[in-house]
């Protein structure tokens, strides 16, 4: 792939939260986000799943800039980034739970204008043309407009969320968890609504989700993140089929699937917790879990290495899991 | 059994009839709001009256109809006979007292009530207690069990915690568990550790297990049979493989084609048309036909009953009449 292709690019990107420490007693970090680097495409979906606390929404926070990064660099079309009026038209985000994300005393129209006021110079007229468009293109009629929040359903909220965040047309959306606190009926329709915009409008998704079913349907290409850092990065059809990393095979082996002729979940065999992300174990952060670890792993922290062109796997014994 | 609220009564569960049988994981599915939460709680009478109201039917439990029993034999027949996890763990511990003293206070409570245990001295019985303690926590599979019953339950993980509950539930020895969306708020790899645990845990201590879950992959990995719920009615109830492997509702069909089981490339998903129902109206017709694709005129004019179409595959539908 072309580099000039690429829409956002992150390099060893960390982000490190100081906790208070004592006169005598040496600081401590909370290694949120550690050394992660990931490039999204123009047009492309990219996934970055993992379990609560790995760091996935602390990385999609530090790429909008609401986060201070620690080191590395976060790229937008080329540009470093800054916070500007630029870097937000071409990039937008709809938060994970529609309810807390809709200021409850504000109308919907003002809610969806609300990024044009600050982004473009257009007329009042051309705004009230554009909210309306827009909210047609999300499945709401005319008569949503002039309500508040909460005379709305979950779903209805989260195409709110969808319509604020295209409507001032960006290249790139970010969606923290986008459908993880709908029904599965509407967590449905709000998929295919996605995949719908994307194909109309060009635009590229960054998907932070901890569902692997999502992530699966979504995306083109998917990083598994485990204790701040990526452990296994490819083609999403790949990676589901092969997984590679232990941690990789874990999570793909407990997430359920509606077939009972199938049990998986009842056979999957990791133990234990997620590390804590102030004193990751030495080594391999997965080694205390990890059913194929030997002495190296509890040492050498492993690099994520290229298995072949596109598939990339942070384990020293990457070739026993195959 | 409504709800009185201030927008009218809220019809929340509607002529459900549930039958558990011994030793056996039933799982009732449904989205939110469609009354499988108040339906756990109508089994172990922690509804509170008003603004909940019993309008009709009973409760059974091993022959007795829970509506004759007093406050007394009512607290007996909850945790002692039917107990119940919530979504939450950490809401449902005291987030002052030690893990280890709150599970000794849930046998504590059980001793009392065996009156025939009193020939041991207070300090046998004090002594046997925190040996069961420990028991209990060995038997949810958490290790170090000595140091976690010294702790309070901030120091633990969400697993951790809901394998307390689990272990305080069992430490009562009844005969059901409901089990309310124990492992919604856990995450996937933790998740399949818990449901493993109860699962095995049912066998283990003879009990049977209510589990209450909005997602049908969790259900079809664990359940022995599912009844799917909506607007307030189980409208499919069957064996859990032949519940998957013919699904027959029209409801049970849409929850199944929504979930996302392979890539966009494949096959696009075809969601539900609509929302949720509104259960402060009435409804005479079948709840599910204003979204359902094979509304027929007949669905509009009376309600469908559970039928048996099958060997012990019910469905409330007239496509099967």
């Amino acid at each position: 792939m072309n580099r000039h292709d690429q829409l956002l690019e992150t390099q060893d990107l960390k982000t490190y939260f100081t906790l208070r420490g004592s006169l005598l007693r040496r600081r401590k970090y909370v290694r949120a986000v550690d050394l992660v680097s990931i490039n999204v495409a123009s047009g492309e979906t990219v996934a970055v799943v993992g379990e609560s606390g790995c760091g996935k929404t602390t990385f999609a926070r530090t790429v909008l800039l609401l986060t201070h990064s620690t080191a590395g660099s976060i790229k937008l079309l080329g540009q470093d980034a800054v916070r500007s009026k630029e870097y937000y038209r071409n990039m937008q985000l709809v938060f994970q739970d529609p309810e807390s994300s809709l200021d409850p005393t504000m109308r919907i129209r003002d809610i969806v204008a609300e990024p044009l006021l600050g982004l473009s110079q257009l007329t009042r007229e051309e705004i009230d043309k554009k909210v309306t468009q827009v909210m047609n293109e999300v499945g709401l009629g005319e008569d949503v407009l002039h309500r508040v929040p909460r005379q709305l359903s979950g779903g209805q909220k989260q195409r709110v969320n969808i319509a604020r965040a295209i409507v001032s047309e960006p290249k790139l959306v970010i969606l923290d968890e986008p459908t993880s606190a709908l029904d599965a009926s509407v967590q449905a329709q709000i998929l295919n609504l996605l995949l719908d915009l994307q194909t109309k409008h060009g635009l590229s998704y960054l998907i932070i989700t901890h569902n692997i079913s999502v992530a699966e349907y979504l995306s083109d290409r998917i990083y598994v993140m485990y204790a701040g850092r990526i452990v296994e990065q490819g083609f999403t059809d790949e990676v589901i089929k092969k997984p590679r990393h232990p941690y990789t095979i874990a999570l793909l082996a407990s997430a359920p699937i509606p077939d009972p002729s199938k049990k998986n979940l009842l056979s999957a065999e990791i133990t234990g917790e997620p590390p804590s992300a102030i004193d990751p174990p030495p080594g391999c952060r997965f080694n205390p879990r990890c059913p194929f670890a030997k002495e190296l792993c509890r040492i050498k922290e492993p690099s994520l290495d290229p298995l072949s062109q596109d598939r990339f796997v942070a384990c020293h014994f990457v070739t026993e899991t195959a | 059994m409504n709800y009185e609220s201030s927008q009218g009564t809220v019809h929340a569960i509607d002529s459900v009839s549930i039958a558990i049988q011994p030793r056996n994981l039933i799982a009732v599915v449904g989205e939110s709001g469609c009354g499988k939460s108040t339906l756990g709680l109508a089994i172990i009478g922690l509804l509170p009256v008003p603004p909940a109201k019993q309008v009709s039917g009973n409760v059974v439990y091993k022959g007795v109809n829970l509506s004759n029993l007093n406050r007394e034999q009512m607290r007996r027949y909850r945790g002692t006979e039917v107990a119940m996890i919530f979504q939450e763990p950490i809401t449902s511990l005291n987030p002052v007292y030690k893990i280890g003293t709150q599970i000794e206070e849930a046998i504590a409570i059980r001793d009392s009530r065996e009156k025939e245990k009193s020939s041991n001295s207070q300090q046998d019985k004090a002594r046997e207690r925190r040996e069961e303690v420990l028991g209990s926590l060995k038997m949810v599979r958490i290790p170090d069990s000595e140091s976690v019953a010294n702790r309070y339950p901030f120091e633990l993980s969400g697993g951790m915690r809901q394998r307390v509950m689990i272990a305080m539930a069992l430490a009562q020895k009844p005969s059901l568990l409901i089990a309310d969306e124990p492992t919604t708020a856990l995450d996937v790899t933790t998740q399949a550790e818990v449901l493993k645990l109860m699962r095995n845990l049912m066998n283990e201590v003879d009990t049977s297990i209510l589990l209450i879950t909005h997602d049908l992959a969790v259900a079809s990995q664990v359940a022995d049979r599912v009844a799917v719920m909506y607007g307030g009615q189980i409208v499919e109830e069957a064996e859990v493989n032949e519940l998957f492997k013919k699904p027959l509702h029209p409801y049970t069909n849409g929850l199944l084609s929504c979930i996302p089981t392979g890539s966009k490339k494949e096959a696009r998903l075809k969601p539900i048309q609509g929302n949720v129902l509104d259960l402060r109206e009435t409804y005479t017709c079948c709840k599910f036909a204003p979204r359902c694709p094979y509304v027929m005129e007949k669905c509009w004019k009376a309600k469908p009953h559970l039928q048996t179409s099958r060997t012990e595959h019910e469905v409330a539908c007239y496509l099967y009449e």
